[in-house]
């Protein structure tokens, strides 16, 4: 299998040691979940890397292991009743899922950081916010309470919080949706991490409001030049921000692409069909096109290429072949820098 | 007005058989959540064994006479108290020894298992019909019956369960075991009902109870077709839990004297019995204190085994 | 909390108690309610419809401290046929409209007129007859379903609370029909809901919705509980119900894209109030209200290219609490055309003064001193 492009190489020294290559690889990635009914494959070998300064979008569906892959490598996986039989995490070249308790506590939180999308279940809500936020440089900095209360401050300031002196001391209820995932994100950045995974990080919020908390993110990661995974179901969210994308389906990584070309010529019948289901706000539409039949039970996924039983190009080898991520030419078979799908039928997906 | 009997059926999206696996495994085969909880608890070694502890003790309940010959009412000087137990004469008279007025301690154990299962069953169907109704009424109208009610609720919680338990059964002469079972039901049902109108309050407020509402369906029908079954898991959880502290508080009840008397049977008043002799002879003392705890730790086991097999966040 | 009193008053207050109607009239309401209206026609008309949920203080002596506004005086038709859709930020009260229409709320002031009859006032057979012709497809599938019921109970409870519609031999069949109209398997009618996805599973509500032959049905946020992939499954489902059975929408949702979509007309909500209401092409291509121009502007298209040539208006702040709205016009606080006029001054929901006469497709109803045409679903 054919790992994710590596499109914008940036140095990643920011932290001044000497690794050369992806801040974070992920390599042959397998989870799966023991449920009373049997088990449940969630993640079936994903491939993927993101650079500093680079932001990687994984698109997908409920169930299609985006947020599972996230929590392996954050290390945040329930285990039991989850496992991970097979794959490498590597983090600056060092694979974490060999590293001890310790070692990989020291990398959460300070190395790389998590963005949930309920920020107010993610809060503590009999701590001041404040002091959520000044925990971090306590802990991990030894600081005092008062230098940790102005950092906290300081941290509140970054994130554009109005008035971020006299709300020190508020509870996160007394926020608003849009205002506690600034905040979420300000303790993501509190120990300045080098790669921050967030987990559908706008869904809970209005659009007006989406529009500001995608702008500040971006905007941060820019500043601190680091790595950002964007979890998303959203094919709008991800083209605002994202440098590449990976789109995941039952477990697998069904198309990559740089993000421009993936939404004027997808090369997955799934991917296609997603773009072609969405309502255009300017246009008014008939009916839409839809993707037939249900995401697949990760109990019993199909065999062969799991969207077979959906996809309107399937033949007999779909439903025995298990299709791997191969790279995308052009018609001409010149390179298509990053782009790979995993779909036996590619070339008549994209070229038509 | 348009007939839907009348229209082409549309191009299903769903029906393709491959879409769905779980249709295909599980073809036709409809999972109540009883249904799942079901087959949870039979993989669940908790739940068979306090299961099959508490049908044991049903047994004994229903048919006393099938496990022992004796009597556990007349006694026989023979047979002084300092007779130990004989415990290779697995389920003879003798097996548990004698009490000091020479009646057979096994034949005890076995009839007073009587006392203490009817009273635990007793006082937690009347503690979850009245409690579960106040708790339901309550939580569902809600402003000033619920006011009325839970002020209701909130005085008799008020009162020391034990204690209140004491001073009511100071009223009777004849304590029988009714007596008793309306003295537990009479502090106890305050628990229910405060876990029914939780529950209550929570469910009312889903959408599906919305939806009922917007159909125009009557207060009954929301109340007992909509409501109810849905609450019932909490209450069932606590009420099995609880099973097993109303037999204790049974039993503290007759040890203080307070309970039940002479001639009924129970392990409380053998406790205490037991415990004016613990120096010369433990063992009346130690074999109904053996039946109380392993009863009472079988309900508490069920319990627990239930509420972990109807949680879905278990799941 | 001083400038809320100065509001001018928009609308009567109703009476709380339930109008007591003799026999008589109970009947003329329900034949007038069961009568047909042609296609076009106003089926239910909306008039200054307040909700005020009260904030109270105390335990056993309750004070009332202040209102949550939800609805502020709300005004708009819905014609037979068509699909009006009702688009707002979490917090402006679409939802709570949702429900006063369904009179699963009481409205605290202010009319709803269905087929003449004010709904709000209604009770006993009459109340019923509506509630047989006004359905409701909820947002979340996963609650609004009784978990303790099958399939075949949760779409056949309809006929059991208003029986004369099927008669109990015909009332299985009827469910399995409309398992087959909403594109499920018939034979599913012994399942549970938790063995269904949340496609399937928002299916069957519309199957319960659809149960009664309804005329109008209140769709609040049905699909976006939903994965991508299903929603438009879902959204053309209840395009073709439309068609087939007459029905009327009332489509509540977030998402602008969607809304578009489906309806004909659009009203745009924000903090109780109506902000601006017109066709779809009026308020998507001609949006004069600085509210709607910002939130069309704030929706991510999926598409980089037509991205990038778009204005986007990013608004400041969030949406201030219902409980203590804004003085003048609600949205002043984060409108980048604010003057001295908009905190004093409630505008109306008109046809602004410069539009009046033009035959222009920004000439429709909108809230706002300053209205001004403006496109920000094109790129420039």
């Amino acid at each position: 299998m054919t790992t994710i492009d590596k499109t914008a190489e940036v140095p990643s020294a920011r932290s001044g040691d000497d690794h050369v290559g992806p801040l974070l690889e992920v390599r042959d990635l397998h989870v799966e979940f023991h449920t009373r009914d049997g088990v449940a494959k969630a993640v079936n070998g994903v491939n993927y890397s993101v650079n500093a300064g680079e932001t990687l979008a994984v698109l997908g569906e409920s169930g299609s292991g985006k947020s599972v892959t996230a929590q392996a490598v954050m290390g945040i996986l329930d285990m039991p009743p989850g496992r991970i039989p097979q794959g490498e995490i590597f983090f600056r070249g060092q694979d974490m899922l060999k590293m001890s308790y310790e070692e990989r506590r020291s990398i959460r939180g300070q190395k790389i950081a998590m963005i949930f999308q309920d920020a107010l279940s993610s809060l503590n809500p009999v701590l001041t916010v404040g002091y959520q936020l000044g925990e971090m440089f306590r802990v991990h900095q030894g600081l005092s309470k008062k230098e940790a209360r102005a950092k906290a401050i300081g941290l509140m300031d970054q994130v554009k919080i109005p008035a971020a002196a006299a709300r020190v001391s508020d509870y996160p209820h007394q926020f608003s949706g849009g205002m506690r995932q600034r905040i979420m994100i300000a303790m993501a950045l509190a120990l300045e991490p080098d790669l921050i995974i967030a987990d559908e990080p706008t869904t809970a919020l209005d659009v007006t409001v989406q529009a500001q908390v995608m702008d500040l993110l971006a905007e941060l990661q820019r500043e601190y030049n680091m790595g950002l995974i964007l979890i998303t179901h959203d094919l709008g969210v991800v083209a605002d921000v994202a440098d590449k994308i990976a789109v995941m389906y039952a477990g697998r990584i069904v198309e990559t692409s740089p993000v421009h070309e993936i939404y004027k010529r997808p090369a997955h019948p799934y991917t296609k069909g997603l773009l072609e289901s969405i309502p255009r706000l300017d246009q008014k539409g008939q009916e839409l096109f839809a993707i037939k039949g249900l995401p697949p039970n990760l109990l019993n996924v199909p065999s062969g290429c799991a969207f077979n039983p959906r996809c309107v190009m399937a033949q007999d080898i779909c439903r025995t072949d298990i299709p791997p991520l191969r790279p995308v030419t052009e018609r001409d078979g010149t390179d298509l820098v990053g782009r790979g799908s995993a779909c036996h039928f590619w070339k008549e997906t994209i070229h038509g | 007005m348009p007939d839907l009997t009348k229209t082409a059926p549309v191009p299903d999206e769903t029906k393709a058989p491959v879409a769905d696996p779980s249709a295909v495994v599980k073809a036709d085969k409809a999972r109540s959540l009883w249904g799942d909880a079901w087959q949870d608890l039979r993989r669940n070694w908790y739940f068979v064994i306090s299961a099959g502890l508490i049908v044991i003790l049903l047994l004994i309940t229903a048919f006393p006479g099938l496990f022992t010959s004796a009597s556990p009412t007349t006694g026989d000087l023979v047979n002084h108290f300092l007779g130990k137990p004989e415990l290779s004469k697995i389920g003879s008279p003798e097996w548990f020894g004698y009490d000091g007025q020479g009646r057979s301690v096994y034949a005890r154990v076995i009839y007073g298992t009587r006392a203490s299962v009817i009273v635990g069953v007793a006082v937690t169907l009347a503690v979850t019909l009245f409690g579960g109704l106040i708790g339901m009424l309550s939580g569902y109208f809600g402003g000033w019956i619920d006011a009325l009610l839970s002020g209701f609720t909130n005085i008799f919680l008020g009162l020391p369960f034990l204690l209140g338990a004491m001073v009511v059964l100071q009223a009777f002469t004849d304590r029988s075991i009714w007596v008793v079972v309306f003295a537990l039901a009479f502090l106890g049902w305050t628990q229910i009902a405060r876990v029914m109108r939780g529950a209550v309050i929570t469910i009312k407020q889903s959408d599906f109870v919305q939806a009922a509402r917007a159909l125009g369906a009557s207060t009954p029908r929301i109340l007992f077709r909509h409501i109810l079954p849905n609450v019932m898991a909490p209450v069932i959880v606590v009420a099995t839990i609880s099973l097993g502290v109303y037999i204790s508080a049974e039993a503290t009840l007759s040890y203080l004297g307070l309970g039940l008397a002479s001639p009924t049977v129970s392990w409380g008043m053998d406790i205490s019995g037991g415990s004016a002799q613990i120096r010369v002879a433990q063992h009346i003392l130690i074999y109904p204190s053996i039946m109380l705890s392993i009863t009472v730790l079988a309900f508490i086991m069920l319990g627990e085994a239930v509420r972990n097999a109807l949680d879905p966040k278990t799941r | 909390m001083a400038d809320i009193d100065k509001e001018p008053v928009d609308a009567t207050p109703n009476v709380t108690e339930v109008a007591t109607v003799d026999a008589a009239s109970e009947a003329e309401a329900v034949a007038a309610i069961d009568a047909p209206v042609s296609q076009g026609e106003p089926i239910l008309q909306v008039r200054n419809l307040v909700k005020h949920f009260p904030l109270t203080q105390g335990v056993l002596f309750k004070k009332q401290v202040g209102a949550v506004k939800a609805v502020d005086g709300i005004s708009f038709d819905l014609f037979a046929g068509e699909t009006l859709g009702i688009v707002g930020e979490s917090g402006c009260g679409k939802s709570t409209v949702a429900k006063l229409l369904m009179t699963l709320e009481r409205a605290t002031a202010g009319e709803v007129f269905y087929k003449g009859q004010d709904i709000t006032r209604l009770s006993g057979r009459a109340l019923k007859a509506v509630r047989r012709n006004i359905q409701m497809v909820f947002q979340d599938p996963y609650t609004s379903l009784n978990p303790r019921m099958t399939v075949g109970d949760i779409i056949g409870e309809p006929y059991e609370i208003h029986p004369e519609v099927a008669p109990k031999g015909e009332r299985r069949r009827k469910v399995q029909d409309l398992l087959d109209v909403v594109g499920l398997n018939p034979e599913y009618i012994n399942r549970y809901p938790h063995q269904f996805s949340g496609g399937q599973r928002q299916r069957i509500g519309i199957a319960r919705g659809l149960a009664l032959n309804p005329e109008i049905i209140i769709c609040d946020e049905p699909v976006s509980a939903l994965d991508v992939s299903v929603q438009a499954q879902v959204i053309n489902l209840m395009g073709k119900l439309q068609d087939e059975f007459n029905l009327s929408y009332l489509f509540i949702a977030h998402d602008l894209s969607i809304v578009r979509h489906i309806s004909d007309r659009v009203g745009v909500m924000y903090l109780g109030k109506m902000a601006e209401i017109g066709t779809d092409e009026q308020i998507y291509e001609h949006p004069t209200h600085p509210y709607t121009q910002a939130l069309l502007s704030a929706v991510p298209v999926p598409d980089p290219e037509a991205r990038e040539g778009r204005e986007r208006i990013i608004l400041s702040g969030d949406v201030p609490s219902p409980a203590n709205p804004p003085s003048g016009c609600r949205f002043r606080t984060r409108c980048w055309k604010a003057e001295d006029k908009c905190a004093t001054e409630m505008p109306l929901l008109a046809v602004p003064e410069r539009f009046k006469g033009l035959d222009s497709p920004a000439a429709h109803e909108s809230a706002c001193h300053f209205a001004e045409e403006k496109d920000v679903v094109h790129a420039a």
